[in-house]
């Protein structure tokens, strides 16, 4: 699927992407996420959304389930809102504009071009299907008018760069009321990653030199309410991460310690799933497909022994094999 | 070691006469003030004071400190030059008496038997009279047999007329000549043997042998030592190969002696390994404990037997408390070796030091305790692996007039 290997490429290490090594992207199907899309086959969309969180060491495979599970969100022809990191909102952000709409809130142009970019890729047919049902004013010139389809609003964000964080606000309203409609009506899934940076501390300031609080940018503030049992007709998929966190100790992996106490009160009805290291299985499979596809290329890491080593100096944690595997 | 007799003044006086300081230590404070007496005693110092061979006694001691005072003075620019000391045998044997005194008056001050008083038993109550706080052994107080103390020096090889004693005198090297003619001799004595047994038809070729097993040769340091002269590399190869050719003769057992007394004993490592019995824990499972250190870092691991290969450091996962792959593969090392790779469990605790070094206590400490499950022959390949070593680099000292331990000061022309 074409969608596929940018959404893995924007949160995998760039030098040794091993999509491009191997000219194909493919996932292991893992407990946790089968867990998900048998949760997500059974749900009822009637009722608010069910939000469930992944969560688990670092390295653990997460991010992967996450993957999965929108995958197969989007053969089953729903519309994925995906964020590979929220972490990449709050942190090392270059332009910080006052924002036009709100007063005291900050847009972050840059960012949000990037996303609507995304969104335009991946969910390319309903672009022309959803219509507006609201009127838009940007400027005194411009204004988007009602049934509008969604598709110039969003090639609208991309080229107007200055109002992209509102448009983004806009999709996601007008997304939220039409997701559960009965004319046309279509589910969404709302993907994000490292929601913990939602709720955290952000390294941006002010002009003044104070912090600035994760509510006063526009992107979190209109994602939280995204976020949000509020609404219906689709699920809320969320993966903690410590890798990009914020001020959060790396030996952090639980809900409680990584949320917070505002983001555990705002998730708090959700569905956990724990993503667990490698099982026997899982270490066996990983290692064979490493040797079909040539990928160990050491004499010694394709006898039994060198597997036992492998087993101990990675204990089975995914992402340290592949490290390790990765110079072999 | 009791000291229930009160170490009185006078008695500490009288051991600081029989009181040695090591010779290897010249100072030139010594010295200088190796003239200075304090009270009535002399403090007695095997290097430069002594070219004079006189017998000293309590009216000349003030004389000779005074003259010691001069002479070591005067000396003092030529003390490198001056070469090794030379000791008549008068000199040496008043020392050995003076030493044998010396003992006597100890045991006493340490209230025990003098005629049991070994040298361990002295070097024990000299640091407890003197404490010392130096580092170099060196430099520690000693008292010791003068022949010990004292290099063993040649007596005069010639006679009253010029003429030399030894026959070999004009070769240079007479004592190593002799040695090797004696050498010769016995072997020509040992083949005249076999040759007269051969006539009485009593002759076989497995006589009894001398067994060579855990002795090895003398050392060329040691043979100089023996012989008091130097020799060179070459000469010593000879020896050995006289040696050698010795023993090639069947009935070299009847010079044993002769070749023993050139031979010393090698020690046997691995029986120095002390190896714990296994304990067993209220299941069945076995389990032993062991700890390493490694440059301020130490670690206590308990290993147990029958599990999966998980490890747990400080109650965290090791995966976690060694993210840096070095670390792990120092852990993995033991166990890979012994190839028990997925057999043990274990909880390990660590303090001090840095990561690396953690991660080398660790290791040493898991091989220990890895001990209690192995047989010998496994223990001694774990020896010679290196793994039961305990690493004794430390951080080298910085040294003043220098920015490091050995990186000097920018140095500036001008």
């Amino acid at each position: 699927m074409e969608t596929r290997p940018e959404t893995v490429s924007i949160f995998r290490t760039q030098e040794n992407d091993p999509v491009k090594t191997f000219n194909e992207g493919c996932v292991m199907v893992r407990q946790p996420a089968l867990e998900l899309i048998s949760h997500l086959k059974r749900a009822d969309y009637i009722n608010p959304t069910l939000r469930y969180l992944l969560y688990g060491v670092k390295g653990s495979g997460k991010t992967m389930s996450l993957c999965h599970a929108v995958h197969y969100c989007s053969t089953q022809g729903w519309l994925v809102l995906h964020i590979p990191d929220a972490h990449l909102w709050v942190k090392n952000c270059k332009e910080l504009l006052p924002s036009s709409y709100h007063a005291s809130r900050f847009d972050q142009p840059i960012q949000a071009s990037n996303w609507l970019r995304n969104f335009r890729t991946t969910n390319e047919h309903f672009l022309s299907k959803i219509k507006l049902r609201q009127r838009y004013v940007w400027t005194k010139r411009e204004s988007t008018e009602e049934g509008r389809p969604l598709g110039e609003l969003v090639d609208m964000g991309v080229s107007r760069v200055k109002s992209s964080s509102d448009v983004v606000g806009a999709v996601l309203k007008e997304l939220r009321l039409q997701a559960g409609g009965t004319e046309g009506g279509f589910r969404l899934a709302v993907a994000v990653d490292g929601v913990n940076g939602l709720w955290g501390r952000t390294t941006l300031k002010k002009e003044d030199k104070s912090p600035v609080a994760p509510e006063e940018l526009t992107l979190v503030h209109n994602l939280r309410k995204m976020i949000n049992n509020d609404w219906c007709g689709g699920a809320v998929i969320a993966t903690l991460s410590q890798t990009g966190s914020l001020y959060a100790p790396s030996s952090a992996y639980l809900p409680q310690e990584l949320l917070g106490e505002e983001g555990f009160d705002s998730m708090d009805p959700f569905i956990p799933v724990p993503v667990s290291l490698y099982s026997e299985k899982e270490f066996e499979s990983c290692y064979l497909y490493y040797l079909d596809r040539h990928w160990l290329q050491h004499p010694h890491s394709q006898t039994e022994e060198g597997k036992k080593e492998l087993i101990f100096l990675s204990n089975r944690n995914p992402s340290v094999l592949e490290r390790l595997c990765a110079f072999l | 070691m009791k000291c229930s007799n009160i170490v009185t003044q006078m008695q500490m006086l009288l051991l600081s006469t029989y009181f040695l300081f090591s010779p290897e230590r010249r100072t030139a404070n010594m010295a200088a003030s190796g003239g200075r007496t304090v009270g009535s005693f002399l403090w007695k110092c095997g290097n430069c004071c002594f070219n004079f061979n006189t017998v000293s006694s309590n009216l000349t001691r003030q004389v000779l400190s005074r003259q010691l005072c001069v002479s070591a003075v005067l000396h003092r620019k030529n003390l490198a030059a001056a070469g090794p000391e030379k000791f008549s045998e008068e000199f040496i044997k008043k020392q050995v008496e003076e030493f044998n005194i010396g003992k006597r008056h100890l045991a006493n001050m340490m209230g025990e038997d003098p005629e049991t008083f070994t040298q361990g038993d002295i070097n024990r109550s000299i640091a407890y009279l003197f404490p010392s706080g130096l580092f170099d052994k060196k430099a520690k107080p000693l008292m010791k047999h003068p022949d010990e103390v004292f290099p063993k020096q040649r007596a005069v090889q010639w006679g009253a007329d010029g003429r030399p004693f030894h026959f070999l005198f004009y070769t240079g090297k007479q004592s190593y000549y002799s040695l090797m003619h004696d050498t010769f001799t016995k072997a020509l004595a040992v083949e005249k043997h076999q040759d007269r047994l051969r006539g009485k038809d009593l002759f076989t070729q497995d006589a009894k042998q001398i067994s060579l097993v855990g002795s090895r040769w003398l050392l060329k340091e040691e043979l100089e030592e023996l012989l008091v002269e130097t020799i060179s590399e070459h000469d010593y190869a000879r020896f050995i190969q006289l040696m050698e050719r010795l023993l090639s003769l069947p009935y070299c057992s009847v010079e044993e002696d002769f070749v023993q007394r050139y031979r010393r004993q090698l020690e046997i490592q691995s029986s120095k390994q002390q190896v714990q019995p296994l304990q067993y824990d209220q299941h069945g499972v076995a389990y032993s404990t062991g700890d390493g250190r490694r440059k301020t870092a130490m670690g206590t691991v308990l290993l147990r037997d029958s599990g999966s290969g998980s490890i747990s450091i400080n109650g965290t996962n090791y995966v976690h408390y060694f993210p840096v792959l070095q670390d792990r593969e120092q852990l993995m090392f033991p166990l890979h070796f012994m190839e028990v790779l997925g057999r043990f469990d274990m909880q390990c605790s660590v303090s001090g030091g840095g990561h690396s070094s953690q991660a080398g206590a660790l290791r040493l400490a898991i091989s220990r305790a890895m001990l209690s499950f192995l047989s010998e022959g496994q223990v001694e390949t774990m020896r010679q692996a290196g793994l039961l070593t305990p690493d004794p680099r430390i951080k080298e000292r910085k040294k003043p007039g220098q920015e490091g331990a050995r990186r000097k000061f920018t140095w500036k022309k001008r």
